[in-house]
């Protein structure tokens, strides 16, 4: 199969659908002429125009603003947020606002858009362009998360994320924007709500988000060389979430460590760890362990950066400190 | 782009009947009045509610110029856009009584009742100035399909000093949107007058920055409003836009149901009160031969009755079950 960058992918997805549904439109700073700041929406404006490749100002609220209206008036709006960071500039209108949309009117309203953003974790960008806050979202039924670690899932993820019909926040990774891997030339979808066995094992389960999936799968190789067979799964969304999957996994290997790049504090991994309790709790041979950023901003330096970052070094260490196989 | 001070309209800028203008208002203010007394004197209604008293004449002159499936966007004082729009009064008291027969079916409340998507009545915020930005993605979406629809979107003072009011206009007018803006200037948000909050001269001045037509209107002055929104309309429909209104009002009661307004200079409020825009329209109609008090009086008895039927309605209908609200958060 042909390899084509994690880029690359999103931008197939943002053009395939574009060909098949006119209702669709791009808005968000530097995503036309400038090609998207990541060039992840590089030629799009020369291939459909100013119409549905829209430039904005740096407003957030009205880019978000803007596709809530124009996705309750028939369009089905991809809005760009630069960086995730810059989110909370539009807090109000993505939580408060499209969140709510449809319960408050009693199902009335329907608000089919979705956010892509990219947080840059890894990329020296400092405290301000760093950070990874999904969980902040749990907190706001009415919006899907998803949560992209590869090209095909990428593309399958954001084609499934652009047909549905209930507003998406669609994160990528900045960091794995050149990454590179197997994406086929017909077209699929991947649907949201369906996890990925990234890696078979039997011996632990690793579950991780985002970047931190080629982390769990790089561990897993460490481990295997030491007889230890990590399954690493890839929920690859977090709203709506394959519990199913996961628990499954949990049941078979009784070990759990669970990585993301947020900070600890009421980071995913914990929500992750407390659904396991729910609905496993019988099943577990020891702590659940987490493998997450510290709780402190990040450090631009890029030594220490890396050092903040989870990695597949510390997730190997999470295992062989906490479990006896 | 300019300022312009709109008056002066007279009797024969109306396309209806003037009566069914005149009844709308009093619509307004009789279901307005009952939902006050249904909340401080009779104990039946709690929670939060912004009334419209006093502001009749901007909604009813802006909605009488629009076809039920134009756009109307509004705020959490949003009854009498609601009514304006044509949304049925029972419906809207069911859903202040949080009842599944009313527009949101209970789930919105008095600062989401202006949600009735069938009347066009797109959406009602509870969070100031919110609502600007999505008016212009309304209107972005309608010249997008080629709908020759009018979008027509209310905020008060309170909004102008608020992110969303700059950057919702900015792109409106950046990218010719068809889109009204109306800003109720009633003076007060809550309790700050906008001699405290307003670094420009005025409001108008400000939205003028933004390179659009900005009018300055009597919102008390029915008619005046009514012609304006009649011009507006016919351009925004033909493409042209945005606009900017600032109509100049007062809340005859204070920012919520509860709220006594003691804040309030009392001669300030008495000269208020004498440009009550019902009262200043029901006189000129009276001068003019065209209604008499006791056919006013009559009018008034068959509205009240009107909405003591609403308020039956609301009564007699149920709650919704419980398990049906995880139904309704996602499509």
């Amino acid at each position: 199969m042909r390899e084509i960058t994690y880029a690359e992918a999103l931008r197939e997805a943002l053009r395939e659908e574009m060909k098949r549904d006119e209702r669709v439109i791009i808005l968000g700073e530097e995503v036309g002429v400038f090609g998207g700041v990541y060039k992840v929406t590089q030629g799009l404006l020369e291939e459909f125009g100013p119409k549905r490749v829209i430039d904005t100002p740096i407003s957030e609220i009205a880019i978000i603003g803007v596709a809530a209206g124009a996705a309750m008036s028939g369009l089905k709006p991809v809005a760009e947020i630069m960086y995730m960071d810059f989110l909370t500039i539009a807090m109000d209108q993505i939580v408060t606002q499209i969140s709510k949309m449809r319960f408050m009117s009693g199902g009335q309203l329907k608000v089919p858009l979705v956010i892509r953003t990219q947080y840059s974790l890894g990329r020296v960008h400092g405290a301000q362009h760093s950070q990874f806050f999904p969980s902040w979202f749990l907190q706001s039924p009415g919006i899907k998360i998803v949560l992209p670690s590869t090209p095909y899932d990428a593309k399958g993820l954001l084609k499934s994320s652009i047909r549905d019909e209930n507003p998406v926040l669609f994160i990528e990774a900045g960091i794995l924007y050149r990454t590179k891997g197997p994406v086929p030339e017909e077209e699929y979808l991947i649907p949201l709500g369906k996890a990925d066995i990234k890696r078979k094992g039997e011996d632990v389960t690793i579950i991780a988000f985002s970047r931190c999936v080629l982390e769990a799968i790089e561990a897993a190789k460490i481990l295997e060389e030491k007889g230890i067979s990590a399954e690493v799964i890839d929920p690859r969304s977090l709203v709506p979430l394959d519990l199913e999957i996961i628990i499954n996994s949990v049941k078979r290997t009784g070990k759990v460590v669970i990585v993301a790049d947020d900070v600890k504090n009421g980071s995913i991994t914990a929500e992750v760890a407390m659904l396991i309790i729910e609905n496993a709790f019988d099943y577990l041979d020891g702590p659940i362990v987490r493998v997450t950023a510290p709780p402190l901003p990040t450090p631009f330096s890029p030594v220490l950066e890396k050092q903040y970052m989870p990695s597949k070094e510390k997730i190997v260490k999470a295992v062989l400190e906490n479990f006896s196989f | 782009m300019s300022i312009q001070v709109y008056e002066g309209a007279t009797l024969d800028c109306l396309r209806e009947n003037p009566i069914e203008i005149l009844r709308k208002m009093l619509l307004i203010r009789i279901f307005e009045e009952k939902v006050e007394e249904l909340f401080l004197v009779k104990g039946m209604l709690i929670g939060p509610a912004h009334l419209y008293l006093g502001q009749e004449a901007i909604a009813v002159g802006i909605c009488s110029n629009l076809k039920k499936e134009d756009i109307v966007i509004t705020t959490y004082r949003g009854h009498g856009h609601a009514i304006a729009k044509g949304v049925s009064i029972k419906k809207i008291m069911a859903e202040l009584f949080g009842k599944k027969t009313g527009t949101c079916k209970g789930l919105g409340g008095s600062m989401h009742v202006a949600i009735d998507v069938e009347n066009g009545i797109l959406y009602a915020t509870a969070i100031v100035g919110s609502g600007i930005p999505i008016a212009a993605g309304i209107a972005l979406a309608n010249k997008y399909q080629g709908k020759n629809l009018v979008t027509v979107c209310f905020f008060g003072d309170g909004a102008v000093n608020t992110g969303a009011f700059h950057e919702g206009l900015n792109i409106a007018a950046l990218w010719r949107l068809p889109v009204i803006f109306v800003c109720e200037n009633n003076l007060y948000a809550m309790s700050t007058h906008i001699s405290r909050s307003l670094s420009s001269k005025s409001i108008a001045e400000r939205a003028s920055s933004y390179n659009m037509d900005v009018f300055i209107v009597d919102g008390n002055d029915v008619l005046s409003v009514y012609k304006l929104a009649r011009e507006l309309v016919e351009k925004v429909r033909n493409g042209i836009g945005p606009f900017f209104i600032e109509a100049r009002t007062y809340k005859m009661k204070g920012h919520g149901v509860y709220d006594p307004a003691l804040y309030r200079d009392k001669e300030e409020v008495k000269r208020w009160l004498e440009r009550d825009p019902i009262k200043l329209f029901k006189e000129k109609l009276i001068k003019e031969n065209i209604i008499t008090e006791r056919e006013f009086e009559n009018l008034r008895s068959e509205i009240v009755k009107e909405v003591e039927e609403s308020i039956d309605f609301a009564i007699k209908s149920d709650y919704l079950e419980f398990n049906e609200l995880y139904n309704l958060v996602w499509v």
